[in-house]
């Protein structure tokens, strides 16, 4: 269940898969399967953003959209009374670098803004919908603690969240609805009203194929009112074939420049902070040899999994990647031979070093079928290879090219 | 014994006539599996790579007597063919597609709830009772016939595993991958079960990752119930802490998945947790013998 989450790790396979997008995106969303949001626009310059205060008329929220969490804290959500001031703290927050603990140290550029009417909040809660693994279902997750952490909140008092598990062959009941709006002890005059929400939420999630939505916090307003302040959605790759116009809410500039380069290659990277850089065919190898490359005294520079068709071109690709983090002081190979030829991936790591010119040393272990052609592949090419007899070795020797930083390669 | 699949094992490859089917079919056959009969819709009648086409499952398994299935679909039909499968009377459902929507297995499941079939995968390298019959796309020559069990949620690294028992001269019995997807059919704790009830299985070697619970809840049926030496690994351990994590998920999963926490698990359940994944047949060995 929640795989994505549960790991903590991005390189856990859910999570690598998921797309996201926008708060804004989200909220959008969210309108058209009628959950109530603030009134809202977003704008990439300040002086749009000034017209859009203006539009929502009284005080307004100027809210930093990029795909991480912690925004508050790192600045990037505001208040302002007048259209001045949002022109103003729009003008700040938009070109930021904005650094939370879901940023990594790089940070993220801003590049848009979300003006929204700030609301008088009553109280926070907490809504949110799930694929639960082990029981192969979807479920519905509420707290009365919206507004911070769900996973604190979890651990810290369990017993405050309330879970719903609903059955595929019916889906969501109205009970269940009910169940969820009771739990959160919303007034009587908001239970219809709420019950709605969280149907309506429901919807969303099977009709997008989600794998992840949140609203947090779910706020009632001094007014009395219901409404999502902040929304979350992930979005199950595999299932983006049948949903065109979500594929087209992608931001690109919010990735990895190069893991989008990657994934164009259908190769799966993300970049990592060692200096030994991998590249191995299969995730869970991938993972394994980045903890064999760290017990014997080094850090992975990155994951990469080159996958199950790992031809010459993609090698080259591979190689070029991987070789375009200038932390790395050595490449380590190493290919499980099943379905992927070993003679074809030793054929591309010859061209590859060829065309590339590689100066960093480069360990090679190339296991399983035609594994024997390609030791010969690698020893006729005429360039130098550190050749590793299994994965042990291999680790030693790439750890060992690191902190020598001889260079092996000839090229 | 073997566990699942063994030299009796009649099997119907879906998606036959596309290209992962034919090559696999070619492969499997070449191992020494019985493969009866392939299904592809529309292309009934024909016979491919010297087996019998059929347009259904259930079609096949009249006709041929097959008990096992072996799915290549693509991954937007895959969910169906799976159905397809467990209602057409096959017994062993061993599902190679990769890519299948999680809301599509979350139909599998409840689909299959309740009866008498045993999906393996999604996502996943299938099965394999070295000697006797794979169904799936492993290397048959990295085997031997032995007496190890191996479990895993991985592929390649389930093949590093392999070769070093096999190196090591102990063999296995039945290996299995259990896919990498959120959503699979069996999982551990099933293929324990089924191993501890086989009398070829001395040991068994658990492969974990990362993320999920699995490796958790095995480690809980081990400690009560499961009598014969376990060797793991869990992969993972330099993966960085998520600046993509989720939220929610965790709190159904109980906060569960790092690989520390899983190793700790595992100890405390007597099993022998390797740091190292080139270590894996050297402390069978050494388990076996004491």
């Amino acid at each position: 269940m929640g795989r994505e989450a549960v790991g903590g790790s991005e390189l856990d396979k859910d999570s690598k898969r998921a797309m996201k997008i926008h708060e804004y995106q989200a909220k959008e969303l969210f309108g058209k399967y009628g959950i109530a949001v603030p009134r809202g626009r977003c704008v990439a310059r300040k002086e749009a953003a000034g017209e859009a205060a203006r539009e929502i008329g009284g005080r307004v929220v100027v809210k930093a959209q990029v795909h991480a969490g912690g925004r508050g804290k790192a600045g990037g959500i505001k208040l302002a009374e007048t259209p001045a001031e949002a022109e103003l703290r729009a003008g700040e927050i938009i070109g930021m670098t904005l650094v939370s603990h879901q940023t990594g140290s790089e940070g993220k550029l801003v590049r848009k803004v979300l003006i929204e009417e700030a609301v008088e909040v009553e109280q926070e809660l907490y809504l949110g919908m799930v694929v639960d693994r082990d029981h192969a279902r979807v479920a519905l997750i509420a707290s009365e603690e919206g507004g911070m952490e769900i996973e604190v909140v979890a651990a810290e008092s369990p017993e405050k969240i309330l879970q719903v598990g609903v059955d595929p062959r019916v889906g969501l009941q109205t009970f269940q609805a009910r169940q969820v709006v009771f739990g959160l002890h919303l007034p009587q005059e908001l239970i219809r009203e709420g019950a709605k929400l969280v149907s309506n939420l429901y919807k969303l999630f099977m009709g997008t194929d989600a794998s992840l939505v949140e609203i947090n916090p779910l706020v009632i307003t001094k007014e009395g009112k219901l409404l999502a302040a902040d929304a979350k959605i992930n979005f199950d790759d595999n299932a983006l074939g049948r949903h065109a116009d979500i594929v087209e809410l992608r931001d690109i500039d919010e990735e990895e420049p190069t893991e989008v380069e990657a994934s164009k290659y259908d190769l799966n990277y993300v970049k990592l902070d060692g200096e030994v850089g991998c590249m191995v065919n299969g995730a869970g190898l991938a993972m394994a040899t980045m903890d064999i490359i760290k017990l014997h005294g080094s850090m992975p520079a990155n994951f990469l999994d080159v996958g199950g068709a790992a031809s010459a071109e993609r090698v080259e690709q591979a190689f070029r990647i991987l070789l375009s983090d200038k932390k790395v002081k050595a490449v380590l190979i190493n290919i499980f031979g099943g379905i992927v030829r070993c003679d074809r991936v030793a054929t591309g790591v010859v061209e590859a070093a060829r065309n590339l010119e590689i100066k960093v040393p480069i360990v090679v272990r190339l296991a399983g079928t035609n594994s024997e052609l390609a030791a010969d592949i690698l020893n006729e090419s005429g360039l130098t290879f550190t050749v590793a007899k299994d994965l042990d070795d291999a680790a030693r020797k790439a750890v060992a090219a690191v902190k020598t930083g001889s260079k092996m390669n000839a090229v | 014994m073997s566990i699942l699949i063994d030299s009796e094992t009649k099997v119907v490859v879906q998606g036959i006539t596309g290209s992962e089917g034919t090559f696999h079919t070619q492969q499997m056959l070449s191992y020494g599996t019985k493969v009866v009969a392939g299904v592809t819709p529309g292309k009934g009648g024909q016979t491919h790579e010297g087996v019998g086409v059929y347009n259904t499952v259930a079609e096949a398994v009249r006709q041929t007597g097959a008990n096992s299935s072996a799915i290549f679909v693509p991954p937007a039909f895959a969910a169906d063919a799976i159905m397809e499968a467990a209602g057409g009377g096959v017994k062993v459902i061993v599902c190679i597609s990769e890519g299948i929507p999680t809301l599509d297995m979350v139909k599998v499941a409840t689909f299959i709830e309740g009866k008498d079939v045993v999906l393996i995968g999604p996502n996943c390298p299938g099965v394999i009772s070295p000697g006797k019959a794979k169904v799936g796309i492993m290397p048959g020559n990295i085997h031997r016939e032995g007496k190890v069990g191996v479990i895993s949620r991985s592929g390649t690294l389930t093949y590093e595993a392999v070769a070093q028992l096999t190196e090591e001269g102990l063999g296995e019995s039945t290996c299995i991958g259990l896919g990498g997807d959120p959503i699979i059919g069996t999982r551990f704790i099933d293929g324990l079960k089924m191993f501890q009830a086989d009398d070829q299985t001395e040991g068994v070697v658990l492969i974990g990752e990362i993320g999920g619970s699995d490796e958790e809840t095995a480690a809980g049926f081990i400690k009560q119930e499961f009598s014969k030496p376990v060797v793991a690994f869990i992969a993972g351990q330099t993966a960085p802490p998520g600046k993509r994590m989720g939220h929610a998920g965790a709190i159904i999963a109980g906060g569960k998945g790092t690989a520390r926490e899983k190793v700790e698990a595992l100890q405390a359940s007597g099993v022998t947790v390797v740091d190292s994944p080139a270590d894996i047949g050297k402390a069978m060995k050494k388990v076996l013998a004491s």
